[in-house]
């Protein structure tokens, strides 16, 4: 019945395809073999291997995996509880709320909760602390980042634990399962996939996180996603931007190998 | 531990993650109204950063471009993404339908960083001015496989036979669609569509490549503002962005009940 008709939806999904997904990747590769003067070079991907640029590259990384595993350490255990509570879905809700903040707004924020005078060093002083330099510190840029992605890593991990089957938990505790091992042997296996997907939507963008390097971390910090958009609107150099964003998407496209299927992100 | 105690533990937990989650937020809130004109003591009550944000006609024309912006490309990547998940749909074999959904994902799983970056180029090169056209086109283009992965699902669900009862009845293709397809896919598309309105009013990165100068979202505008330090405009103006995203999120919730109702329904018959 599906074939009798011909697809013309594809006409317009295939332009899309071509024009927003195939050609801009082209152009970057492209891009990542031209000098700024654009006569054709490999002087870029060179210079990606010189100890300025790997250097820079496993620090962006290391934050990532930071960011990544506090995500999770904090996602998990709030995942869990809100599956245990009534209304849920409401509780879920309320979770996903300060996602749809403007990122900007929240990043702004913390430059006055993380001041000198900010809420934070109030806390500081009265516990006995004192005062910190805690804004413009890799410390306030993985917090930030964390809190800023958490709702990501707590979504796919709920969704897993709602798709499991209960009485595999109820199984395992009369079998004799403490609650511990139950979660180890039981719960935690069986929501893998969830954590895979939430880890796969916070380590990718973490990668590539600009913004919050410069407003935050007060350019200290330097991503991946920093050096792309200092060459492409600061020092104007296409060829070297597009060579770190190629390497960049093969580590996404490496990550996703890894991880399994990116699709489980979204469902 | 025994339960009780179990349960007060959870209980903190989930509290502090909420004080951590809305903090910064109502932080932005209470400060939107302090008379000292800082992110810190709080001086007096004062509703003057309120007037400042109205009085501002450069915020206010960035606020309208920022919606008609997110309206504009949500509605036009809604359509496109109904026919990309229809197109999909039709695909029967299972290997180049999932080779279009790969595709499909490349922008999703993208960092957005690259995806601005290439944009730009692209645009450069087929020499698109960058400004408003140039940001509508890119929050068009990265929003459409959202609204693909959100309606195509519910295609999948849709049982077939009703297809077959359709065009048996005599409907044409375009009946079958509009009268039979859609109306099921119905709660996909509403996901969808607000789905694309939130990434596009909270786009930064992939905007900031691609709005040229003379142009700005409000991302962008708090973006270069937050740059030069704080100034309680930009709380009043977060207060006012915050009540609206709880009005859409709280309609969306009704629409997604409303929705959810009769689907039930129609599952048990």
């Amino acid at each position: 019945m599906r074939s009798n008709a011909r697809n013309y939806y594809l006409i317009p999904y295939l332009a899309w395809i071509a024009l927003f997904v195939v050609a801009p990747i082209a152009l970057i590769v492209y891009y990542s073999f031209h000098d700024i003067e654009g006569g054709f070079t490999l002087d870029n991907y060179a210079k990606f291997f010189t100890p300025v640029y790997l250097k820079m590259a496993l620090s962006s990384f290391w934050y990532a995996l930071l960011i990544t595993l506090f995500s999770l350490l904090v996602a998990y255990p709030t995942a869990l509880i809100l599956t245990r509570t009534k209304h849920k879905q409401l509780w879920l809700l309320l979770i996903i709320l300060p996602s749809w903040v403007n990122l900007l707004l929240k990043a702004y924020a913390f430059i006055g909760l993380f001041g000198t005078y900010g809420l934070a060093n109030a806390l500081l002083e009265t516990i006995g602390i004192g005062r910190k330099q805690i804004l413009f510190t890799d410390f306030s840029f993985v917090f930030v980042a964390v809190y800023i992605f958490i709702p990501f890593m707590i979504l796919p991990i709920f969704n897993s634990l709602e798709e499991m089957n209960k009485s595999l938990i109820h199984a395992a505790r009369d079998l004799g399962a403490s609650a511990w091992t139950t979660f180890r042997r039981v719960i935690f296996p069986l929501t893998l996939g969830g954590v895979k997907a939430g880890c796969q939507a916070v380590f990718i963008p973490a990668l590539s996180l600009f913004m919050l390097t410069r407003l935050i971390a007060g350019n200290r910090v330097i991503t991946l996603g920093t050096a792309i958009e200092q060459h492409f609107l600061v020092t104007m150099d296409w060829g070297m931007g597009a060579t770190i964003a190629v390497f960049l998407v093969i580590i996404m496209a490496l990550i996703m190998v890894v991880t399994g299927q990116g699709r489980g992100s979204i469902r | 531990m025994n339960p009780a105690g179990k349960r007060a533990w959870s209980g903190l937990y989930l509290f502090v993650v909420f004080a951590i989650l809305y903090a910064p937020i109502l932080y932005l809130v209470v400060y939107s109204f302090n008379s000292g004109g800082t992110m810190h003591g709080y001086e007096g009550f004062t509703l003057e950063w309120y007037g400042e944000v109205f009085s501002d006609v450069r915020l206010l024309i960035i606020v309208l471009n920022t919606l008609v912006i997110a309206l504009l490309s949500s509605a036009i990547s809604t359509v496109l993404g109904v026919i990309g998940a229809l197109a999909i749909y039709r695909v029967r074999r299972q290997q180049s339908r999932n080779a279009l959904l790969s595709l499909n994902n490349v922008l999703i799983v993208s960092p957005d960083v690259v995806i601005g970056a290439s944009f730009l180029i692209l645009f450069t090169m087929i020499g698109l001015q960058l400004g408003f056209i140039s940001v509508l086109v890119a929050h068009i283009a990265f929003s459409v496989p959202i609204v693909v992965l959100m309606v195509l699902p519910k295609l999948q669900e849709m049982n077939p036979s009703l297809l077959d009862a359709a065009r048996d009845l005599g409907a044409s293709g375009w009946g079958v669609l509009t009268k039979v397809v859609l109306p099921v896919i119905r709660p996909g598309i509403f996901a969808g569509f607000f789905m694309a309105l939130t990434y596009s009013l909270d786009d930064f990165a992939v905007t900031f490549f691609v709005t040229g100068n003379g142009f700005s979202t409000l991302s962008v505008e708090i973006y270069s503002r937050a740059r030069q330090g704080v100034s309680l405009s930009i709380n009043a103006l977060s207060t006012l962005l915050f009540l609206v995203t709880i009005a859409l999120v709280i309609g969306y919730y009704l629409i997604s009940l409303r929705n959810s109702r009769p689907a039930e329904g129609g599952q048990s018959r």
